[in-house]
């Protein structure tokens, strides 16, 4: 597709849709989360072509195909490490990293937390739909204890995963949470995230509607936050300790430095390196 | 952005149709891919008759794809428009009975729109338009509750699959 | 502390002088190994065939500076025109533990450890014992240590070696704000034959602390020369030609690191493990200087992600790591492979298998390299030969790497990435990335596109126009995701046929000589080969070398055109499970029956040892030797009268 004779025109969500259909079941709320970071992306005029969205392994994770911005779709768990790889070496790029909550926070959870530490500026989108969709319905670090399955019958028993409490904690500078039934404030709060500098982590409810069609109930149970977001990250884990896990909205939107990205450095030649192994003969 | 002139209304209602037919065709697409071949064919249907009713507006102004008032709206984060089908709404062993439901519930949106867009409607102009348009819908909804009479209703079994999920990744 | 190393008396007798190894004609299933402990017999140690070289071993612990002095010891060599390496070793301890610096000198490029030592200095006996197998001593050996702490343990002189007291201890005391290993350094330098100039200005180079502190130490300096002219040895070391050539004296993890800069890297990602650690510490200030960056990754399956994500970006991308870290980084190189996105993965090898032996060298992660991905996944695998190869090695990968969009893993290891050495000057090869990329709007721009080459351009993120999605799955020629067998068949055969078909020129291996018998091996164990080779021709035997640095794809068409006229070949490496060996076997038809050398490490192989084994090999394997296939019954194990 060639994006520069639209130069002139205002682009729309269609232009970051690629011609790929989706694989997604019919209902699946990935199908709004795609909407929504399409509506973000044409919010802020990012050419397709300067946009990467890197993903892991999982249902969600397929979303770097369905958009025409460049998409690398690699191993399962590691997304936040590819991209940060990628942003580090090209910081021109906005670099989109997506997947799900199996693929994030369990073998994923260790990049989760660094990358939160690290605050590079990325964007970090989590189609959470308390299910590991793509290998027939097991439960993930955000399912509910008590939630019958064939890996773990009559559900884990452990606690589930708080990933808002673990971003905040470890230092994410942007964490929000959204719903999948609510384009137009999802891709509010994506469009928020991507301009946030450092680390912006955004959780979206997604439902499944094959593994866990009770879920089409989230939309009677999300609720606005009726708090505005703070920079106050004592006042940001205050809130979330107490949080239903329905909160929709903007926790906190922090001023921590984004991690140093070079941008045109002072550049020797590498021959500049070899004075340094230099061993002179002295004259006896 | 609330409408002040009759341009204004217009462009709107044909916005409202552009997005109805990409979402229409967006359905087609989700329905061929899980090979429901009766709704995918609905939704295509659905999507040329919103493309006939922008191309009524585009002619009644004497707009062409090159006019400003056709490009694409700047409000980006605008919710689904009304006359949309909600991308969630769908199901893989849907029948055309749900489909068109989901389409009568669109127009019916799309007719409530506009009737309160004719009761805000800041200049006479806005308002015979807004009435027009709202009078339009009203039509679409009635042929479309005529066409559900004639469609079979489906059993209570509609969404039994003796196929367990497969996983693919 | 490993119970490995408390070892009896008796065991280090039996073990220490072990110089014996066994070799022979190997069959499959069974494995032939080398040096079970065998008695002493020192009169059988031959002299050695390269007089010019002097090896010298500085042995302490509790932070007396070993270390140091013999880095400084080297320094001196290089300034005094001489050619050196140096090999590290210690304890386990972080600080203060027992060390050793293992130091060879000559007019010439050294490669490898010599099979004894010339010169011992102990600045105390208790650290000693520990480096028993590392310090074999010659019979006309000289062992210097402190006059007041007794005799050296049994084992240093059993061979023959001499001992001579110097109060080492009570020199450094008398002269205030001195270390003894300063005494030590001029007592060796001195002893070697070094001009006290270079000594001097060797600790003037690298004296980092006061002025006073400095005064004191080239005092301590000249009382250690002074020492070593009262003492009765003979340095043999003849006096180097003068050069204008430019040296260098560098690791092999530095050389490594330098030369994937020339080589085009602007983007490393790091996780810390011995011995890989110094090459990429190495990294952050050298790419920040060139305009790329270094990001250190929490761990090894982050850090490999992160170099593929810049790759992906376009910027050519390396990490290293060792044994344990390569296993973690599986995964993500077999991602490498299949969204073809080139890397550069430095394995600096080390004792194996799991944890093993971190601080000491080993060849045995060959097998994992070459073979150990899920699914049909060709990669490249390349070795330097020498801590000067590395360079030069490293700087090719990154060419091919980038050139066949695929990971490359160069397999380095400990004894050259830590130890350091007086190299020429490298001339630049001129090997750099060169990465075939997509012009901007490209019509129907398919990224996976099958060409007769193998290699279709790549889009770079920011490239309008020709955006895609580089993917793991199996796929289209345009990037879909696909699990139909004709795309399957399609990509693998691409995939293959890039790394297949590309023309490497003559860097995929050294050949030397035109013998009928070859010995074939590949890394740091090249220079301990040749110099095995040289001695041989002494002995009336010629030996034609093949080491070879590229691994993967094996080029059988030139390994067949290197062992024109060869009826007979052995295959050396420093592993337990004969890994060229078989990797060359099953990928490949060699002349004869072929021969394996091999023995793990942590000892280096040494080249009167391997020379012996050689000459034996020849002997027994000769043109009467029979046809591959034929029962020859057990495989023959030597022991040498």
């Amino acid at each position: 597709m060639n994006d520069t004779c639209t130069a002139a025109a205002v682009r729309t969500h269609a232009d970051y849709k690629s011609k790929t259909k989706p694989v997604w079941c019919p209902g699946c709320g990935d199908f709004t989360v795609l909407g929504a970071i399409t509506r973000a992306l044409a919010a802020l005029e990012l050419p397709p072509h300067e946009v990467a969205v890197v993903s892991g392994i999982g249902c969600s994770s397929r979303i770097p195909a369905y958009t025409t911005c460049y998409g690398f779709h690699g191993v399962h768990g590691r997304a936040l490490a590819a991209g940060t790889g990628l942003k580090v070496a090209r910081p021109e790029l906005t670099v989109l990293v997506s997947g799900g909550d199996g693929d994030g926070y369990s073998i994923g959870g260790n990049h989760f937390m660094h990358a939160c530490r690290r605050n590079v500026d990325l964007t970090y989108i989590v189609m959470d739909n308390h299910v590991y969709g793509m290998t027939k319905g097991q439960a993930s670090p955000t399912t509910e204890p008590d939630w019958d399955n064939k890996l773990s019958p009559g559900g884990t028993g452990i606690r589930s995963f708080h990933p808002l409490v673990i971003a905040l904690a470890s230092g994410a500078n942007f964490v929000a949470r959204a719903f999948s039934g609510d384009t137009s404030g999802t891709a509010r709060i994506i469009a928020e995230a991507i301009r946030h500098p450092g680390f912006s982590f955004v959780e979206v409810l997604s439902p499944c509607v094959t593994f866990r069609p009770e879920q089409r109930g989230w939309k009677e149970q999300v609720h606005q936050a009726v708090v505005d977001p703070t920079d106050d990250a004592a006042r940001a884990a205050r809130r979330i300790m107490t949080d239903d896990g329905f909160n929709i909205g903007v926790l906190y939107a922090g001023t921590r430095t984004p991690y140093p990205l070079k941008r045109a450095a002072m550049r020797s030649q590498p021959a500049a390196l070899e004075a340094q192994f230099a061993c002179g003969e002295v004259s006896s | 952005m609330k409408p002040r002139t009759l341009a204004d209304v217009m462009a709107q209602a044909l916005a409202m149709e552009r997005e109805a037919i990409q979402r229409y065709n967006a359905l087609a697409d989700v329905m061929e891919v899980h090979h429901n071949r009766d709704v995918e064919a609905l939704f295509r249907s659905m999507a040329k008759i919103e493309a006939k009713h922008a191309a009524q507006i585009m002619a009644e102004m004497g707009w062409t794809d090159s006019s400003d008032e056709a490009r694409p709206r700047s409000s980006p984060f605008g919710d689904d428009g009304p006359e949309s089908v909600p991308e969630d709404a769908v199901h893989y062993l849907m029948w055309p009975w749900h489909a068109l439901q989901l389409a009568l519930s669109a127009e019916q949106r799309a007719e409530a729109f506009f009737a309160g867009l004719a009761v805000t409607a800041p200049s006479q102009a806005v308002r015979d338009a807004a009435i027009r348009l709202r009078d339009e819908e009203r039509e679409h909804v009635a042929l479309i509750t005529a066409w559900i009479v004639k469609t079979p209703q489906p059993g209570s079994d509609w969404a039994d699959d003796p196929d367990p999920p497969r996983y693919t990744d | 502390m490993t119970s490995e190393f408390a070892l009896s008396l008796n065991q280090i007798k039996d073990v220490a002088l072990s110089r014996r190894s066994t070799c022979g004609i190997a069959d499959p299933g069974v494995t032939v190994d080398a040096a079970a402990p065998r008695p002493p017999r020192p009169e059988h140690v031959p002299p050695p065939a390269t007089p010019e070289s002097l090896s010298i071993a500085l042995a302490g612990s509790g932070g007396s500076g070993v270390m140091t002095a013999g880095t400084m010891l080297l320094e001196a060599a290089a300034k005094a025109g001489f050619y050196g390496l140096m090999v590290r070793t210690s304890g386990p301890q972080i600080r203060g533990g027992e060390a050793a610096a293992l130091i060879r000198l000559g007019p010439r490029p050294i490669d490898g450890l010599d099979d004894a030592f010339d010169l011992l200095i102990a600045f105390d006996w208790e650290s000693l014992p520990r480096f028993a197998d590392e310090i074999p001593m010659r019979s006309s050996g000289l062992i210097v240590g402190d006059s007041g702490a007794g005799d050296p343990p049994a084992v240093f002189v059993a061979g023959g070696a001499r001992f001579a007291g110097v109060e080492l201890k009570k020199t450094a005391k008398s002269i205030a704000g001195s270390w003894i290993n300063m005494v030590a350094l001029g007592l060796a330098g001195s002893l070697a034959g070094l001009p006290a100039t270079a000594l001097a200005a060797a600790l003037r180079d690298s004296w980092k602390r006061s002025d006073a502190g400095l005064q004191s130490n080239l005092l301590a300096l000249q009382a250690g020369i002074d020492a070593a002219a009262t003492l009765d040895f003979a340095p043999r070391l003849a006096a180097p030609a003068p050069t204008s050539e430019a040296r260098w004296l560098i690791s092999g993890n530095e050389a490594a690191g330098y030369g994937a800069i020339r080589g085009g890297v602007r983007f490393v990602a790091a996780y810390p493990i011995t011995p890989a650690t110094e090459l990429l510490e190495w990294m952050a200030p050298a790419l920040a200087k060139v305009g790329g960056s270094l990001l250190q990754a929490e761990d090894e399956l982050a850090s490999i992600n992160m170099a593929i994500g810049a790759s992906y970006g376009g910027v050519p991308a390396l990490t290293a790591t060792a044994g344990p870290g390569l296993a973690l980084m599986t995964e993500a190189i077999g991602l490498a492979v299949s969204a073809e996105v080139p890397v550069v993965v430095v394995d600096v090898m080390r004792g194996g298998p799991s944890t093993g032996i971190p601080a000491k060298s080993e060849q045995s992660d060959l097998s994992f390299a070459v073979s150990g991905l899920p699914g049909d996944a060709p990669r490249l695998v390349l070795a330097p030969t020498s801590i000067a190869d590395c360079l030069a090695t490293t700087q090719w990968a990154v060419q091919l790497a980038e050139a066949l969009q695929a990971p490359a893993i160069v397999l380095s290891d400990q004894f050259m990435g830590q130890s350091r050495a007086v190299i020429d000057r490298p001339r630049d090869t001129g090997f750099v990335a060169e990465r075939l990329t997509a012009a901007a709007d490209t019509p129907d721009y398919q990224r996976y596109l099958d060409t007769p080459s193998g290699i279709s351009p790549m889009a770079i993120p920011g490239t309008p126009g020709v955006a895609y999605t580089a993917d793991g799955l199996e796929h289209t020629q345009t990037g879909t995701p696909s699990s139909q067998a004709r795309d399957h068949t399609l990509q693998l055969d691409k995939r293959e046929r890039k790394l297949a078909r590309h023309d490497y020129g003559p860097w995929w291996a050294d050949v030397e000589g035109d013998a009928d018998a070859a010995v074939i091996t590949f890394g740091s164990v090249t220079g301990t080969v040749r110099e095995a080779i040289a001695r041989a021709a002494g002995h009336g035997v010629a030996l034609r070398l093949v080491a070879l640095r590229l691994l993967a794809p094996l080029l059988g068409r030139e390994l067949d055109a290197a062992l024109a006229g060869v009826s007979r070949v052995i295959v050396v490496e420093q592993n337990h499970g004969a890994q060229l060996f078989r990797w060359l076997r099953a990928m490949h038809d060699l002349p004869g029956r072929p021969a394996s050398f091999h023995r793990p490490g942590p000892l280096p192989l040494r080249p009167g040892e391997l020379m012996e084994a050689l000459l034996d090999w020849h002997r027994t394997a000769g043109p009467a030797a029979p046809a591959p296939g034929a029962d020859v019954g057990t495989a023959a194990a030597k022991e040498y009268a």
